[in-house]
Order: structure tokens, then C-alpha cells, then sequence
């Protein structure tokens, strides 16, 4: 028989008051984390903690069973089926800030508070001082399992059996609201060869992403000989949401920087530098010579139209 | 420690958790605050349990556990055909019934 924590009596110890505070902080910490996260992830990760912790004051006040189911259930299962809808919907999907209705959210927290002070006042109001505990029901029926097994299956039979009806419901409707009929017959791989010859747009298969020298990324668009990313060969999921990588640019400058940085570490001079000073430097002293250039350049363009 | 302070923690959580869903605009935020919400009267219900020295709570506890499991099905089903047609999670988008 399982006996972690059940109080016999209703009074809480000392390590049950410990255990609460430090529970009831993560509980707290949790779902206001949950309340004020501005991504649905963050929030689920949130919540799952606060019923974690909530499975543990199950435990500490003798709900044993309850305290397993909660943590297989509920963090098992529930949030998981979250998290898939989650990562369904779109992971990066960010509320709304703005206010449909003015003051809504202002109006919301006002009302919860007050809804708050009401329902602690009133509890408080009752003045709950001996807790009898239910150390002694489980012993009566040999345990906490055993306890709930003889009341699921007498007293409380027919809520159980209308349970199994509302699950059986419950899993035919998420089928059905998920279900999706085709409109028209699928397309086999023939038909689809044959419309792409007839359409003529792109017959081959797309090409590849990446660059093989440097990059083989999804993200990273191959280069055409020129060096311009082409955009066919990204997905067009990222294309759409913009998460494309442009490496052409930032390469060639990263790869100019490594160079000058090994040169400058083996201690050599590279030519680089002063040629890039001589030729800021240039058109400064460029003015001086201009005169006598200058009518050449001038007149370059005339002739070429004229050609 | 009195455990009605058990109480006092559920009764915290159920605000936020309904403060939450007045407050928050996601449909699939809405819903966890309803778990939260759910999770917190269970709460109450074991401590109840422990307040009165039966089972019975407990079981309440347990049934409630059960029903949450299959709205938290039929729901977000309902939100990912909603956002399969509608292409949003928001719950002010949804507002093809309003005049």
C-alpha cells in the first residue's frame, strides 16, 4: 500500500506547510506566466509546470491516484495534444495587442479581481478549521485505489457508464470536425506528368537548394551562374514566410574577412589595404588632373549614341 | 499550516485562469485558461475530500479529469477547422454571424 504523505489526520505538517508554499509559487508563477506569455507555446510550457506542481499537492493531501492521473492525463496527454495543435496553428502565431472592444482588457482584469477578493472572502467567511482527513477512508477500504474502485463502481456506476458514452462522443466528433471529404478524385502520377508536359511551365523537377561548396541548407537558395539567388529552388512554405537565407552577398564578405585576418595573423602585409587607400584617396587628388581628362569622358557617351 | 490554504490557492488559480480567457485573444490560450480553470476546482474538490473524510471528492475530482479530457478533444478540433477555413486562431476573427 502506498503511503507517501497521507496525512491520517487533517492537519498539515511542517514539511506538508513547506512542500505547499514552495508548490503554490510554482502553481502561481505558472499560470500567471501562462495569462501574460505573448506565444501559445510559451504558455503551454507555463501551464504544464502549474499542473505538475498541482499533481504534487494532489499527492500531499492524499489523492494519490488522483495525483498520477493528473500528470498522465493531464501533462501527458492534454498538453501534448496542445502542443501539436500549437505547432498545427503556427508556433510563431502572436496574439492580437489591440483591443477589439476599448477598455475590454482594462474592464477583464477589474472584474477578476473583484470575482478574486469575493471567492477568497467568502472561503475565509467559512471559517474551515478541523480537517478530518482521508487517512481514515482509505484504510476502511485498503487503500486509496481500492477506495475509488468500490465507489466508481457502486455508487457512482451510472455516472461512470454515461462517461464512457461522452468519450466514445467525444472521439467520433474530433474525427468528424477534422474530417476532410476530397472534392475531387486524386490525381495519380501519370495524369500530374502529363498536365506538367501540357502546361510546359516546368517540366524537369525543380532544382536544388543550396550552394554545395558552402551551404546544402533548405533555407539557402541555390545560385545561377551570374550569382543571384534563384527562388525556385528555396520551398515555397519558407518562401512564403519569408525564411530565406541569402548567402551570395554575405559569403563573399565573410570569406574577404577570414582572408585578411589570416594574412594579418601570419604577419603579412596584404596589398588589400593600400589599394583601398589609394583609391579613396583618389579623387581627392583627382581634381588636379581633371582638366585635361576631362573632355574625353565628356564626350565618350555622344559618340557612342551617335554610333 | 491550516490546508484551507489549499483553498485559497485554487481560488487564486481560477481567477487567473478567468481573467485569462476575458483577457487573452487565442483561441488555443482561451482554452488552456479553461484547463486552468478545471484544474483549479479539482483542487478544491480534493481538498474538500480531505475536509470532509470521504472519498467522494475525489471521485467528483476524477469525472471532472475525464469530461476535461474530451472538450479539451471536441475544442481543439473545433479550432483546427476553424483555422483551416478562416486561416487565423483568433477568436475576434471569427465574426461571420455578426451584422
Amino acid at each position: 500500500m502506498i503511503e507517501i504523505a497521507t496525512p491520517l489526520t487533517g492537519a498539515a505538517s511542517t514539511g506538508e506547510a513547506v512542500q505547499f508554499w514552495i508548490l503554490a509559487v510554482i502553481a502561481v508563477a505558472g499560470a500567471l506566466g501562462m495569462v501574460l506569455c505573448r506565444k501559445a507555446v510559451h504558455s503551454a510550457l507555463c501551464l504544464a509546470g502549474t499542473m505538475i506542481a498541482l499533481a504534487v499537492c494532489y499527492m500531499a493531501q492524499g489523492a494519490v491516484f488522483l495525483g498520477v492521473v493528473q500528470i498522465v492525463v493531464y501533462t501527458g496527454a492534454i498538453m501534448m495534444l496542445f502542443l501539436f495543435v500549437v505547432m498545427l496553428v503556427g508556433v510563431s502565431a502572436e496574439d492580437t495587442v489591440k483591443d477589439a472592444l476599448r477598455g475590454q482588457r482594462i474592464a477583464a482584469v477589474v472584474a477578476g479581481l473583484g470575482f478574486g477578493v469575493l471567492l477568497i472572502a467568502g472561503i475565509a467567511n467559512a471559517k474551515l478549521r478541523t480537517f478530518t482527513g482521508v487517512g481514515a477512508a482509505d484504510a476502511k477500504a485498503g487503500g486509496n485505489v481500492q477506495g475509488l474502485a468500490a465507489l466508481i463502481f457502486t455508487k457512482y456506476v451510472w455516472a461512470f457508464e454515461v462517461t464512457g458514452a461522452l468519450l466514445i462522443t467525444a472521439a467520433i466528433g474530433a474525427m468528424v470536425l477534422t474530417h476532410r471529404e476530397l472534392t475531387e478524385e486524386r490525381q495519380t502520377q501519370r495524369e500530374l506528368a502529363e498536365r506538367r508536359v501540357r502546361l510546359g511551365t516546368q517540366v524537369t523537377p525543380l532544382p536544388a537548394p543550396g550552394v554545395y561548396a558552402r551551404h546544402n541548407a533548405v533555407d539557402v537558395p541555390g545560385l545561377l551562374p551570374d550569382g543571384t539567388p534563384s527562388e525556385l529552388t528555396v520551398n515555397p512554405t519558407l518562401r512564403a514566410r519569408g525564411q530565406m537565407r541569402d548567402v551570395s552577398g554575405e559569403l563573399v564578405d565573410r570569406m574577404g574577412e577570414l582572408e585578411a585576418s589570416t594574412a594579418g595573423w601570419l604577419g603579412r602585409r596584404t596589398p588589400k589595404p593600400r589599394h583601398s587607400t589609394e583609391l579613396a584617396e583618389a579623387p581627392a587628388s583627382a581634381p588636379a588632373q581633371a582638366p585635361a581628362s576631362a573632355p574625353a569622358p565628356a564626350s565618350a557617351p555622344d559618340v557612342e549614341e551617335s554610333e | 499550516m491550516n490546508p484551507v490554504n489549499y483553498l485559497y490557492l485554487a481560488a487564486l488559480l481560477f481567477t487567473i485562469g478567468a481573467t485569462g480567457v476575458l483577457v487573452r485573444r487565442n483561441a488555443i490560450v482561451l482554452f488552456m485558461c479553461v484547463e486552468l480553470m478545471l484544474n483549479a476546482s479539482n483542487l478544491a474538490l480534493v481538498t474538500f475530500s480531505r475536509l470532509h473524510g470521504n472519498l467522494d471528492g475525489q471521485i467528483i475530482a476524477f469525472f471532472t479529469m475525464v469530461v476535461a479530457a474530451a472538450e479539451v478533444v471536441v475544442g481543439l478540433a473545433i479550432i483546427v477547422s476553424v483555422f483551416r477555413t478562416r486561416h487565423s486562431a483568433s477568436v475576434d476573427d471569427t465574426n461571420l454571424m455578426k451584422l
